[in-house]
């Protein structure tokens, strides 16, 4: 049962071969076993996910069940869930229980999907390894030596060792296919505006998107159907009809499924930089995706090599003034002792955040400051609206990208971390795609050396999240590397 | 040197609250007094995840402002995050707008001075901008030893901030200009203009300089929320800034907070302690674009501007400038003006409006202002106050006599509606006596009893012949006609 699909699992529920509480109370046991070596949960909701399994055994009884009924999930701890303590990884949110829902989880609450826990995360969104949680890094579940990426690192890694079968996550500069890559499993972010970010606490606001994290493109799609919608409350939330997303996945099977797929192939993301052994992995792939009907095409993203800078301007600046709120006023960490209110205000935010979101912070503030701000963000936003058009232009000529997600496969928990550049560089296939608000998704598609997951990232146009999924889908009903489970897991 | 050798030079920064029933960027109440942090929601509060959500209405007012003063309404405009931190501010940043403000330009014409006089004169204030932000809540420092309280109530209370150009040139015109504005932003109902509540408020950025020669350096005197501060605050800063160059010192850029108690402005931070904002557009707000049709339906439903009321009053009715001036000087008066003319079916050529206009900016302003009431429930309607002015009018009674039926209906005596004071005037005999034959026994009756001043009036004192009138006007208990005594009196004497 932990290695169900999502259609597995409703099949059971439905069927009466498992009850919601009774799949619930396996994968807390799960968790209650496991998760000590792997610290993906910040807080587990034992007596909650009960709760909420009994309500969606009775809606099974009454025939009421939605797709997700009674399905286990876990939310990254960037969520505000009611009642129960919303972190953001950091210790200025350590005590912070929320009063509301995010318009996810009462989303995904109303679809009577059970959640288990909050998942651990680099604080505040701010990292790619999970090493900067107040709560110490969540272990990837292949080698618990080394980190499962961030800053979704915790949602991520949980899925990976089936302690719950799919969970919601982030996606500012890649914290969800990151990690998704680095951990063997299957994360989606879709276009910027189709998750609402009402609850999401925020990080860069014009950035940060919603994700689903599956075994499968196929669980990703179930997920991501209950997810995404307009949410009125979320100006930046897209008024559009709701979408199935799995739709073009129930197209029968056939020998070659993606003929007449163009898949574009960035120069940019094949370069220096890539491991031999990612490089290896996503080259098999590509031809496995080839063996499938897909052509491939020469692509081209030239100001690609710049969405790093570009983004460590826009992203610590919209952070900078995102969170002022954290001031120790009104919830959250406040000094003990302080002098006066700017004493107030200078220890209860040193003593919250940690260091990257300091580093983030003081960047911000500096790019956004009088006589930097034409220099630094200004600029910045022309190179966003540069890649964006180069997206377009690539775009022209495929119908999706495909590219290594990220440069290596996890690394060791503290190799990076006395070095934010390569840290930083280790986003560098995902965050133009952020910047261009576009839709992207990794899935795993081999090993490298030392049995470690390697992803291959999928970006299409506005709103081809249903044909992404169903590119992968494809993918993934031809090879089994999506099947592969950690020892952990087994 | 004295002051005259020195031009002032103020420009106004005006904080209006708009009188929506919810924040600008929140679903909670905007009602002013309730107990603290009440009306304050999550988005108020700045919750960890909250987003804002503009509100529709507080555009809506943006724009009717923008199309009152002739202004540009942007068809796209922009947030932007004014970012500080301060207890009252929960986010420590408040949404406001930069660089793209929502209205563009514009202007406000004032009347400064009394009267119609030589000194009376009008002048045409550019506006530089409007621009929509939300309030921020306020710290309570008195009732907490040690601490301090805050109340975010009033956090995310919709605002718009009307900058003029430095155009003022004296603390009269500021004044002028303070009071237009109040009246204009009252008059197409975007604010309440309650001054105590703090819904109408006001920074005055001040500096004096030689005439013709370059600005000076200007000080900002913060949140004036009466026209007598804002009047005595400007007047001790230019005085402090003209003393302070005399004396071989300069004035240094600052902010400036005005003492009600002391009559005097403090520096409250200089130049080098000004924050830096770090203005940038706020990622959470789309551009706010407003369609040329919302603002052709503005414009379409937008009621009869001060401005053009006046210039009808003076070309249809032949009211003097300041009479057109001070009868739209408030959305009430005007309204108060304008349902008298109803009533009295004023027709242009007739006297109606501009005795209509003494008296409304007369005795009904003296005894509304001696009874502290405003014109809105005044005790005589302007139905009534139609009756009364008509029968002046028609010579039916004297301005003398109207007085006593204007107490009479102000006491609540001879019904509603305009044949009220036709009844007054009835029930108690106040008839003007214009008929000549009941006049004239009247007239030798006093002057038999008053040979004295019959002589003095022949030996060549005018006086005298006031005093025979003043006796003329007693018989008749005030209901001669005074013209027609004077003529007859006249009459009699030279015969």
């Amino acid at each position: 049962m932990i290695n169900a699909s999502l259609t597995e699992l409703r099949a059971a529920l439905d069927a009466g071969k498992i009850s919601s509480v009774e799949l619930a109370t396996l994968f807390l046991d799960r968790i209650e076993r496991l998760d000590p070596a792997l610290n993906t949960f910040i807080t587990v909701d034992r007596d909650g996910a009960l709760a909420a399994a009994r309500a969606a055994d009775a809606r099974l009884a009454a025939g009421d069940a939605g797709p997700l009924t009674g399905i286990p999930l876990a939310h990254k701890d960037v969520f505000c869930t009611e009642g129960v303590l919303t972190t953001c990884g950091s210790k200025m949110l350590a005590n912070f229980i929320s009063p509301y829902d995010a318009h996810v989880v009462s989303l995904l609450k109303a679809a009577g999907a059970v959640s288990l826990g909050k998942t651990n995360m680099d604080e505040f969104a701010m990292g790619s390894s999970n090493e900067n949680s107040h709560f110490g890094p969540a272990k990837n579940p292949w080698d618990t030596t080394r980190i499962p990426g961030g800053s979704s690192g915790g949602s991520a890694a949980a899925v990976a060792a089936r302690l719950v079968p799919i969970a919601t996550g982030t996606d500012t500069g890649g914290s969800v296919r990151q990690p998704a890559a680095l951990t063997g499993v299957t994360g989606i972010k879709p276009t910027y505006g189709v998750v609402s970010r009402y609850g999401m606490i925020a990080y860069a606001s014009s950035l940060d998107q919603g994700g689903a994290f599956g075994a499968s493109a196929a669980d990703c799609g179930q997920l991501l159907t209950a997810m995404a919608g307009f949410d009125p409350r979320d100006s930046t939330s897209l008024e559009r009809p709701a979408e199935d997303y799995s739709r073009e996945l129930a197209a029968p099977a056939a020998a070659r499924p993606l003929a007449g797929l163009r898949i574009g192939l960035p120069k940019e993301f094949f370069g220096a930089g890539m491991a031999d052994d990612v490089r290896a992995a996503v080259e098999a792939a590509l031809d496995g995706y080839r063996a499938l009907g897909a052509t491939t095409v020469d692509v081209s993203l030239p100001n690609a090599q710049l969405a790093i800078p570009a983004y460590y301007v826009i992203a610590p600046a919209e952070a900078s003034s995102n969170l002022s709120r954290f001031d120790g006023v009104r919830y959250g960490h406040r000094a003990a002792d302080y002098r006066d209110l700017a004493e107030m205000y200078s220890k209860s935010r040193a003593e919250g955040f940690g260091a990257e979101v300091k580093r983030r912070i003081l960047v911000g503030t500096y790019v956004l400051s009088h006589g930097y701000y034409d220099a630094y963000y200004l600029q910045a936003q022309k190179l966003r609206r540069l890649i964006a058009q180069d997206f377009q232009a690539a775009l022209a000529d495929c119908d999706v990208i495909a590219g290594p997600t990220s440069p290596t496969t996890a690394w060791a928990i503290g190799e990076k971390s006395d070095d934010p550049v390569q840290m930083y560089l280790s986003d560098i296939y995902t965050i133009a795609v952020n910047l261009a608000g576009l839709p992207g998704l990794s899935h795993p598609c081999g090993f490298g050396a030392g049995e470690l997951p390697v992803g291959l990232q999928l970006v299409g146009d506005y709103f081809s999240e249903a044909r992404l999924l169903n590119v992968a889908h494809r993918f993934q009903q031809a090879s089994d590397w999506h099947l592969r489970r950690p020892a952990i897991a087994a | 040197m004295s002051r005259n050798d020195w031009e002032v030079v103020i420009g106004l920064e005006v904080h209006a609250q708009l009188n929506t029933a919810s924040k600008i960027f929140s679903a909670a109440s905007t009602a002013f007094g309730a107990e603290p942090n009440v009306q304050a929601s999550a988005v108020d509060i700045a919750l960890p995840g909250v987003l804002p959500v503009l509100n529709g209405g507080a555009v809506e007012r943006a724009i009717r402002f923008g199309v009152a003063i002739g202004a540009t309404v942007a068809p796209k405009s922009v947030f932007a995050r004014k970012n500080y931190f301060y207890p009252d501010l929960p986010k420590g940043y408040q949404i406001s707008q930069f660089e793209l403000p929502v209205v563009q330009g514009g202007t406000i014409t004032i009347r400064v001075g009394d009267g119609d006089g030589d000194k009376a004169y009008e002048k045409t204030v550019q506006l530089t901008r409007a621009h929509l932000e939300e309030d921020a809540g306020k710290s309570l420092h008195e009732d907490f030893h040690g601490m301090s309280g805050i109340d975010l109530n009033r956090a995310g209370t919709p605002l718009l901030e009307i900058v003029s150009e430095p155009d003022m040139r004296s603390s009269a015109e500021a004044v002028a200009y303070a009071r237009a504005l109040h009246a204009l932003v009252r008059w197409i109902d975007i604010c309440d203009g309650n001054m105590q509540e703090g819904s109408f408020r006001c920074d005055a950025n001040v500096s004096v300089r030689r005439p013709g020669g370059p600005l000076g350096t200007r000080r900002e005197i913060k949140n004036l929320n009466s026209f007598r501060f804002l009047q005595q605050a400007i007047d001790f800063e230019v005085q402090w800034q003209i003393d302070t160059i005399e004396d071989g010192g300069r004035i240094q850029q600052a902010t400036v907070l005005f003492d009600p108690d002391t009559g005097e402005t403090r520096m409250m931070r200089s130049k080098e302690d000004a924050h830096d904002y770090r203005y940038f557009p706020d990622p959470d707000l789309l551009p706010l674009v407003i369609s040329p049709e919302w603002i052709a339906r503005v414009r379409s439903e937008m009621p009869e501007l001060p401005g053009a009321m006046k210039a009808r009053l003076v070309d249809d009715y032949g009211l003097s400038a300041y009479d057109a001036a001070s009868l739209t000087a408030s959305k009430e008066i005007a309204a108060y003006y304008q349902a008298m003319l109803a009533a009295a079916d004023a027709k242009p050529g007739s006297q109606v409006p501009k005795l209509g206009a003494n008296w409304v900016m007369g005795e009904l302003a003296a005894q509304l202002n001696r009874a502290e009431r405003d014109i809105g429930d005044s005790p005589v309607a302007s139905a009534q106050l139609a009756g009364l002015v008509q029968r002046i009018a028609d010579g039916t009674i004297s301005n003398n006599i109207a007085r006593k039926v204007f107490a009479a209906l102000w006491n609540g005596e001879g019904g509603t509606g305009p044949d009220a004071a036709d009844r007054i005037i009835e029930a108690q005999g106040l008839r003007q006596v214009n008929d000549s034959s009941a006049l004239e026994p009247l007239i030798d009756e006093v002057l038999a009893a008053n040979q004295k001043s019959v002589d003095e009036f022949r030996a060549g004192k005018e006086k005298a012949f006031n005093a025979l009138v003043g006796q003329v006007m007693k018989a008749s208990r005030g209901k001669a006609n005074p013209a027609q005594v004077n003529e007859l009196l006249k009459r009699k004497l030279e015969a």
